[in-house]
């Protein structure tokens, strides 16, 4: 008991005090899976409204690709993003291999299918002549899209808290892309690895405790803003 | 087979020879048109194509082949469909809201055309006064009732003053009282405004009370067009006479013809009527239930119908305000009558009733074969 004690005093401790180097891996946490969401949501909203408006030979093959992708393995996208990036590998030349940006590249190909498919359900449950309906008003296509989404934009933050969620508890892909060097691509999640492999238990514990009242804050304030906009 | 009505003015739309594909179903309309102004209901049971026709005409379903000619400017449904678009309105069974305010609703497709705030503040204060949701302007459009909500919904239509605005069973999710009272609110917007409307419904007294003109349509084809006195009076066929509430429907064989008058055998017994036909032809007559009379004293006694028949009650089906009394007269006939007649009549299975209708109350169709 007292290891786990010991190891929350330190936590708050070492939060308290703002260790710069808890910090660091903190905010480059953050900064790699906001990132990573970000680019996501844009490929995630574009390919899962495109797929759910249209009509096309292989849909059905690529609404189940888009759902396999959502519980994709991320050491399995780690493996492939490190081939991808690997000195002769086909973008080696970018030398991207072991940088944060490695990481968001990996962490944005997990959080796409994701966001994709809720992106895909949430359109797919609107009601069938809604487009129609949008059109009839006088609506261009692009005027159309932005409307259905607007439509769909609670199940969207879901897509958003899940995407999100996914990221930042990762830690395969971002350990083989990014290598965990220190104050360069340690995150949360790679620190904590790091630090339980040691024995450092309170180290550990505080990184977790910070990742998990991380996870809670932004998922609070969706949930928030996802309450509020509810019709009273 | 639908000729232009002798109108005065042009017809604000002009169906010629459309023909859409929708999975196995087929929509193909020879002709259609509608005038300035005129309410056109298209009536038919589920999937005659009712809907199909509407949403071809709003564009929003690209038929395989026709043309479309909105106030005498040829429609390309390739380039001028959005513009064609911005000029009709459509509202649906469902209400289809945002999930908004009642007000963001109806001002919807004012913001998506760009409009000022000034003049949209104007236009949907105007519609929310007409269609009496005005207090409802701040409530969510997920909080309202359904006829509230599809108020809001032609609210909405109509704040985009439209040319032309299509309803597509716009009432049918509704219960009665409200379909009522909404039915008399569109009736004079409708008015009005004085907008070209085609709505459909499969409620043939829907039809009746806001159609100018009443198209009836089977099978992906209007089968009749006309007054709606026209349709409901003289059905151009089988189909069109049962949809139209004519119960009787007996096949013969026209005998005589004495001057207009017909002498038609049905089941060996004659029945007069009026019509055109020849000696020989076959035909199917039709009888509104309502032109029928019952009545309990005996045959000879004189009435000025010609046709009269003895007969046994062999059903009677309470319908609300009338009962609806199956009758044996050798041929199947049905009647209506009041539950007040019923009883001082005192009408009851197998009573041996006199059933008389006059040559005037049957509708004759000549038959193909």
């Amino acid at each position: 008991m007292g290891l786990i004690f010991d190891g929350i005093k330190q936590a708050f401790h070492l939060m308290f005090i703002l260790d710069p180097e808890v910090l660091g891996i903190t905010l480059l946490s953050l900064k790699v899976s906001g990132s990573a969401t970000l680019i996501s949501l844009f490929f995630g909203i574009s390919v899962g409204t495109a797929v759910a408006l249209n009509q096309f030979p292989g849909r059905r093959f690529a609404v189940s690709l888009i759902n396999t992708g959502m519980s994709m393995p991320p050491v399995v996208v780690g493996l492939f993003v490190t081939i991808m990036l690997w000195r002769n590998g086909p973008m080696g030349f970018l030398e991207l291999l072991y940088t944060p940006t490695a990481m968001i590249i990996a962490q944005a190909v997990i959080a796409t299918p994701i966001i994709t498919g809720i992106t895909l359900a949430a359109m797919q449950q609107l009601p069938q002549n809604l487009r129609l309906q949008i059109l009839s008003l006088g609506a261009t296509r692009l005027q159309m899209v932005l409307l259905l989404v607007r439509e769909a934009r609670l199940p969207l933050l879901a897509a958003i808290m899940a995407g999100f969620g996914g990221v930042i508890s990762e830690v395969g892909a971002s350990i083989m892309v990014g290598g965990n060097i220190k104050g360069y691509s340690r995150v949360l999640t790679t620190a904590t690895v790091m630090e339980t492999g040691r024995g450092n238990f309170d180290v550990a514990i505080a990184l977790s405790i910070i990742l998990l009242l991380f996870a809670f804050l932004v998922n609070a304030v969706l949930t928030m803003v996802q309450q509020r906009e509810r019709p009273k | 087979m639908t000729t232009p009505p002798p109108l005065q003015e042009p017809p604000a739309l002009e169906l010629k020879d459309l023909v859409l594909r929708r999975g196995d179903a087929l929509l193909d309309i020879p002709a259609l048109f509608l005038a300035e102004g005129h309410v056109l209901s298209l009536i038919g049971p589920n999937g005659a194509g009712k809907s199909t026709l509407l949403l071809a005409v709003a564009s929003l379903l690209k038929p395989q082949r026709g043309s479309l000619v909105f106030k005498g400017q040829k429609i390309d449904l390739k380039h001028d469909a959005f513009a064609y678009r911005r000029r009709l309105a459509m509202v649906f069974q469902e209400p289809l809201l945002f999930d908004t305010t009642v007000y963001a609703n109806v001002a919807a497709g004012l913001k998506i055309r760009g409009m000022g705030k000034a003049e949209s503040e104007k236009r949907v204060a105007r519609n929310l006064e007409r269609f009496g949701i005005a207090g409802l302007a701040g409530r969510s459009a997920r909080k309202l009732s359904g006829g509230e909500a599809q108020r809001t919904s032609l609210a909405r239509a109509f704040a985009t003053e439209p040319e032309m605005i299509l309803l597509d069973e716009p009432f049918s999710a509704l219960d009665a009282p409200t379909r009522e009272a909404l039915t008399d609110d569109l009736q004079r917007i409708l008015a009005e405004t004085r907008t070209t409307a085609i709505f459909t419904t499969h409620d043939r007294w829907e039809a009746l009370r806001l159609a100018d003109e009443i198209a009836v349509m089977n099978d992906g084809k209007i089968v009749q067009v006309g007054l709606p006195e026209e349709v409901m009076n003289q059905p151009r066929d089988e189909f069109v006479a049962s949809f139209v509430g004519m119960e009787t429907i007996l096949t013969g064989r026209v005998v005589d013809n004495r001057e207009g008058t017909l002498i038609v055998s049905v089941s060996g017994q004659e029945v007069e009527a009026l019509g055109t036909a020849r000696p020989g032809e076959n035909v199917i007559c039709c009888i509104r239930p309502e032109n029928v009379t019952i009545s309990t004293d005996h045959p000879e006694s004189r009435t000025s119908a010609r046709n009269v028949f003895p007969g046994r009650v062999t059903k009677i089906t309470p319908l609300g305000l009338f009962e609806k009394v199956n009758l044996d007269c050798g041929f199947f006939l049905v009647a209506y009558v009041t539950r007040q007649s019923r009883e001082n009549l005192g009408l009851a299975e197998g009573r041996e009733i006199t059933a008389s209708f006059k040559a005037t109350a049957v509708h004759v169709i000549k038959r193909d074969k």
